[in-house]
């Protein structure tokens, strides 16, 4: 697996927990249209990815990632 | 047909939905007459208020209505100008004084709204390329103060030391970093770890601590100063952000701190700038409340019993409650959805008592539940009442047995 594969296995793990409907996940998956995820469900969410990376997302960073792969790239580029 | 307005169906139609099963409106009431800081008329019907956030009972203190007359007589009914222009009468500057003498400090300014010191304060001090660092259960000032500025914004889990600890290690160490906390946070009416919390920001360098007290001022620590003077952190605390419109007992926002550089906020402090300043009555009123407020050993001593009678009454007849004990002023009924929670609410309203109901988004969790709070006028006559009230509602409703 490369990096960036690798880190979508762990983004979509992280997300696993919070994946009430069972939506399947791809690239291309939205957080609030697909996932239906409410602000606090994003919160609990946001602290998991940042604790299992040991990053940050900024609230000004989430406002602007909308789906699975936005938050991949992110998390790639957070972790370089 | 779609406009602006076509975001707010799903709201609109929810609303109905609920007003269509025969509900009252929980977010329409009308006070018909106030009769004192714990009793309106509310359709007609004498009413225990126990959502007020009227702590220590001023609305009505004779001194503090005497000096807003007074003030309203010989400065008239407004100022019609920005604090910076005409809008600095006597009366606010002695308002100042009287914060600055409360608090022990070396600096205070009166926005004209608690919300606007949160938003001026949090905007103003954290820019470009400087950090903050919330709680995740904030108050909407909070937050709204991190839109309205330019800074990168952080959040840690709730009254979590180690999560806070955790996200200032990861923040580039020569950052400037402004960590916002609050005394009470006002839905739970849980207290923050203050020591804890100032010990793990004293790890990491270049941060300021700022404290909203909104709901801590006047029956917390010694002085009445809030949780972070009870739980003896003064000397780490750098902004004290406060509110007139709960113990004070009028409307206006404040914050006090020694910051040498402090005053320069109020020619770049937006909504310091841009808004007309209090009116010479409230600010009348609010100074001679808070000089009240430094006094007020036994007022203080009964709402401290009063909460923790009602938490244990309580909890007692079977309530889930927000905290495990009586942490603050105020006592969240947790109740499992929207339904039970307005029938509840109803009740409650038709016996005479008035809550305040709360609900996602502005609760924690997705949470719903009855925020009561007390005042220290409350009566132990009338603390009875309320728990018998409570019991009858909630055997109606079927919340407890």
């Amino acid at each position: 697996m490369s990096n960036r594969d690798e880190t979508f296995a762990k983004v979509a793990e992280a997300i696993e927990p919070f994946n009430k409907k069972g939506i399947d996940l791809t690239e291309a998956t939205t957080f609030a249209g697909d996932l239906e995820w409410d602000s606090l469900t994003v919160m609990d969410f946001v602290a998991a990815v940042e604790d299992e990376f040991d990053i940050i997302i900024t609230m000004n960073m989430q406002a602007e990632i909308e789906t699975v792969g936005q938050l991949v790239d992110a998390v790639e580029k957070l972790r370089a | 047909m779609t406009d602006l307005f076509s975001k707010f169906d799903a709201l609109i139609a929810e609303r109905q939905a609920l007003l269509d099963t025969g509900v009252r409106d929980p977010f329409a009431i009308v006070m018909d007459e106030v009769k004192s800081p714990t009793l309106a008329i509310i359709q007609g019907k004498p009413t225990i208020l126990l959502g007020t956030y009227n702590y220590m009972g001023m609305t009505f203190d004779p001194d503090v209505v005497a000096a807003g007359k007074k003030a309203l007589d010989d400065f008239g009914a407004g100022t019609t100008g920005s604090r910076v222009l005409n809008g600095t009468y006597q009366g606010h500057k002695e308002c100042e004084e009287a914060l600055k003498e409360f608090y022990g400090t070396e600096h205070a300014m009166v926005f004209s709204t608690g919300y606007q010191a949160n938003l001026g304060m949090i905007s103003t001090i954290a820019g470009k390329g400087d950090y903050v660092i919330l709680d995740a259960d904030s108050h909407a000032s909070i937050y709204d103060g991190c839109a309205l500025g330019n800074a990168e914004i952080v959040r840690f889990r709730h009254n979590s030391v180690e999560d806070l600890d955790k996200r200032l290690g990861r923040l580039p160490a020569d950052a400037q970093k402004l960590v916002v906390l609050e005394g009470v946070y006002s839905m739970l009416g849980d207290i923050a770890p203050l020591p804890e919390m100032v010990a793990a920001v004293r790890k990491h360098p270049n941060c300021m601590i700022l404290v909203d007290e909104a709901h801590g001022m006047g029956f917390f620590g010694p002085n009445g100063r809030g949780v972070y003077e009870e739980l003896g952190v003064e000397k780490d605390i750098d902004f004290v952000v406060g509110t007139f419109s709960k113990s004070v007992g009028t409307v206006g926002g404040f914050c006090v701190s020694n910051h040498p550089k402090f005053e320069v906020l109020r020619l770049v402090c937006r909504p310091y700038v841009f808004t007309a300043s209090l009116p010479p009555s409230v600010v009348a009123t609010a100074a001679t409340s808070i000089r009240k407020l430094m006094h007020a050993g036994d007022k203080r001593t009964h709402l401290w019993k009063n909460s923790k009678r009602l938490h244990a009454g309580l909890r007692e007849m079977g309530f889930t409650l927000g905290t495990e004990t009586a942490q603050s002023a105020i006592i969240a009924v947790m109740l499992p959805d929207q339904e039970i929670t307005v029938r509840m609410w109803q009740a409650l309203l038709e016996l005479g008592v008035y809550v305040n109901m709360a609900r996602p988004p502005a609760t924690p969790a997705g949470t719903f539940l009855l925020r009561c709070s007390l005042c220290a006028e409350h009566s132990d006559e009338q603390v009875g009442d309320i728990l018998e009230r409570f019991r009858a509602a909630g055997q109606a409703v079927g919340c407890i047995g």
